[in-house]
């Protein structure tokens, strides 16, 4: 049973996790490594951390630090979903510093799910929360691609926020001419 | 990535269009993004909302994200808000509903009672 059908939506959920953490700065690192049959997905947040305690239980699904109901189902089910692909999942946080989380999965699993559209779960995290800088780097064996929000906003300045429309379709189409160049299977949902 | 002189250019649009526009948003779009929603399928109708008004070149609706905000089984919600006006909810916000709720209630101010929560 799976809850989501790409990996993409795990990587928005977590994100959403980093957020609700204070987080101002997010690390997304993505390898796909095909000749040692290797998928790892590393969300790192400088959000507000979770002490030795809530670290221990954090896997659990029926812990959550939302108010409105109190079961958190994210981390359980990113856990769930790389175990059953031959992979791992594995959380560092320290209070005040923050989180890190990486899943691991055999690429060619029958199981794992796709990466599916990356571009828009990128999208979406960047427009979704103005206070968040993302830097997102994304390797494919030898090639790789990095996106670094701080350098968009360093030229817009306060005044242009990254949702202006055409700020907007620039970096839409920075990602999907990076994503391609890479030889990725990550879509952008078109 | 893409050529940043090509980013200056846009800035300096930017600026016109908010110039334009005039102080302060005209709207506010707020997708929830929790498990839940996401579930449900919140990011192709944030996808959605967002390429609507790219498509009308609107830039003064602000659209953000919530967590879950405890009505998990009416997602993917969406809330707007014209100005300083209340917050209206609305549920099950599919993408193929995006276009009539930014035409009618984002743009027109007209809420659309029918997909909204409680009504």
């Amino acid at each position: 049973m799976t809850v989501f059908r790409d990996l993409s939506q795990h990587i928005l959920d977590i994100a959403e996790n980093s957020t609700a953490a204070g987080a101002t700065l997010l690390h997304l690192d993505i390898e796909e490594n095909p000749s040692r049959d290797h998928l790892s997905i590393c969300i790192r947040d400088n959000g507000c951390g979770m002490d030795p305690e809530m670290l221990l239980r954090v896997t659990d699904p029926w812990v959550t630090t939302r108010t409105t109901r109190k079961v958190g189902l994210g981390i359980p089910f990113l856990k769930q979903t790389a175990e059953m692909c031959g992979g791992h999942l594995d959380i560092t946080s320290e209070p005040q510093r923050g989180t890190t989380i990486e899943a691991a999965f055999r690429l060619s699993h029958i199981d794992r799910p796709p990466l599916g559209d990356l571009i828009n779960t990128l999208i979406c995290i960047v427009v979704g929360n103005p206070q968040l800088d993302v830097v997102y780097h994304h390797q494919v064996e030898a090639m790789d691609f990095v996106f670094d929000t701080r350098e968009i906003r360093e030229i817009l300045g306060t005044e242009v926020p990254l949702s202006d429309p055409e700020v907007l379709a620039f970096i839409r189409g920075a990602l999907i001419e990076g994503v391609a160049g890479l030889g990725s299977e990550a879509t952008n949902g078109t | 990535m893409k050529s940043l002189e090509e980013l200056q250019k846009i800035k300096e649009r930017a600026l016109e269009r908010r110039k334009l526009a005039g102080e302060g948003a005209r709207a506010r779009v707020v997708v929830a993004m929790g498990t839940c929603g996401i579930a449900a399928g919140a990011r192709d109708t944030m996808s959605a909302v967002l390429g609507e008004l790219e498509k009308r070149n609107i830039a003064d609706v602000i659209v953000t994200q919530t967590g879950c905000i405890g009505l998990c089984e009416y997602e993917p919600i969406v809330q707007v808000q014209i100005g300083e006006q209340d917050m209206v909810t609305y549920g099950r916000i599919s993408p193929d509903r995006v276009a009539t709720l930014i035409e009618k209630h984002v743009l027109g101010g007209n809420p659309v009672e029918e997909w909204q929560v409680g009504k």
